[in-house]
């Protein structure tokens, strides 16, 4: 339940990232999706570690601790759940013709410009659609959660992992308490995506 | 004065062509560009906006530089400012009749002209989903007239109009152009349509 806390930013924060969407390697991005959450986990794990590199580092130069902390599995999730949000924004840019910024630029508009008041309005179905579908699914994370973030009450559990947990123990009542609580919240997510973008997107079969 | 002389290698189903063209163009002159489908007439607009760059070439406009491939100097279409009517109008669906030319500049005596001219003064409110084709168009010609421009490049601008106003919105066009000084090179599939309009021809064939 943690993670739904903090979900709201994270989802404001990768839907930010996507101006930056052309510079980061695609594929770098879309390995989370096709890795198994266990070895990104393990990845993660070991880079942010206080013993090796990066972890020592930002241990000794600013005292931030990634691994079995709350920052570690935003971050973590940040990057797990990068794909589900760059994939449907990048397919809808593509989507839209291209005379539409060389319109705007034979307008004397800079590329900024031209993104944020022409490209950026006319993808809004699929922004949305991106950044509660990133949501509902960090919701949902569980593999490199458990990782990178361990189990710890109050400090790293999250719901799925307190399901797991839950089931685990034979205590059949508050893992059915949690699921029920996580399919609900994703349900409405979902069905309010599909009721709002079916308003807004006209079906080409019509 | 425009002076054009440029090489640009065509894909096409036949296999490789070469749109060669080199040629002077008077300032304010009116150009009508005809040729059969495919032989480069609209890349030839595009190349002249600053879209297409071509393998070789040169283009100068009242003596400033806008493509020179030999000292690999390139003037980006935003610093070109040259008006463009999309032959598939790129309008921007987001924006209502009124943003658009808003969008282009935040002269309003100007805009009322325009809107006066386009007959779209009554429809400012309406988003191009709701314009009718013909509508469509004249809001395209229009939003490239509102910066000014001292080039005006059209792609077939009249396809979408019925005779009647064809005729008047080309008399309109005609005195705006002379009172701007503007250069215009407008690509058309039927050059009897331009009788009377256009001071110069440019053949382009395969």
């Amino acid at each position: 339940m943690l993670l739904l806390a903090i979900g709201l930013p994270v989802a404001w924060w990768l839907s930010k990232g996507r101006s930056f969407f052309k510079i980061i390697i695609e594929a770098v991005i879309t390995m989370p999706l096709v890795l198994p959450p266990s070895v990104l986990g393990f990845y993660l794990l070991l880079a942010f570690s206080s013993q090796h590199g990066i972890g020592q580092w930002l241990q000794h130069t600013f005292n931030i601790q990634f691994v079995f902390s709350f920052k570690g599995l935003v971050l973590a999730s940040v990057i797990y759940s990068m794909p589900f949000m760059i994939g449907p924004i990048k397919s809808a840019l593509q989507q839209l013709p291209v005379s539409l910024s060389q319109a705007s630029y034979s307008l004397g508009k800079t590329k900024w410009q031209t993104f944020k008041s022409v490209l950026v309005p006319n993808i809004k179905p699929s922004l949305l659609t991106a950044v509660v579908l990133t949501f509902a699914h960090t919701l949902g994370e569980f593999g490199v959660v458990l990782m990178i973030g361990g189990n710890i009450p109050g400090v790293t559990r999250v719901a799925s992992i307190a399901v797991y947990d839950s089931v685990e123990q034979m205590d059949y009542a508050s893992a059915n308490a949690y699921s029920l609580i996580l399919f609900a919240i994703t349900f409405v997510l979902v069905i309010s995506v599909f009721i709002f973008n079916k308003y807004q997107l006209k079906s080409p079969l019509e | 004065m425009i002076n054009i002389d440029i090489e640009k290698t065509l894909k096409t189903y036949k296999g490789q062509q070469v749109l060669k063209i080199a040629r002077q163009f008077p300032a304010g002159s009116i150009t009508k560009i005809y040729g059969p489908s495919g032989a480069g007439k609209t890349t030839f607009l595009k190349i002249i906006a600053g879209f297409i760059k071509p393998e070789k070439g040169l283009i100068t406009v009242d003596g400033i530089s806008w493509l020179d491939t030999n000292s690999n100097s390139f003037l980006p279409p935003q610093k070109r400012m040259a008006g463009f009517v999309f032959q598939d109008y790129a309008l921007f669906p987001n924006m209502t009749v009124h943003e658009h030319l808003e969008y282009a500049t935040n002269n309003t005596e100007w805009i009322k002209r325009l809107l006066a001219i386009g007959k779209l003064a009554n429809l400012v409110t309406h988003k191009p989903e709701y314009l009718s084709g013909g509508q469509q168009q004249r809001l395209a010609i229009l939003r490239a007239l509102a910066i000014k421009p001292k080039l005006l490049l059209m792609d077939e601008p009249f396809s979408a109009l019925d005779p009647e106003m064809k005729t008047e919105l080309i008399n309109e066009l005609k005195g705006l152009f002379s009172e701007l000084g503007t250069t215009v090179f407008i690509v058309s599939h039927n050059p009897l349509e331009l009788e009377g309009l256009a001071d110069q021809e440019l053949f382009i064939s395969l």
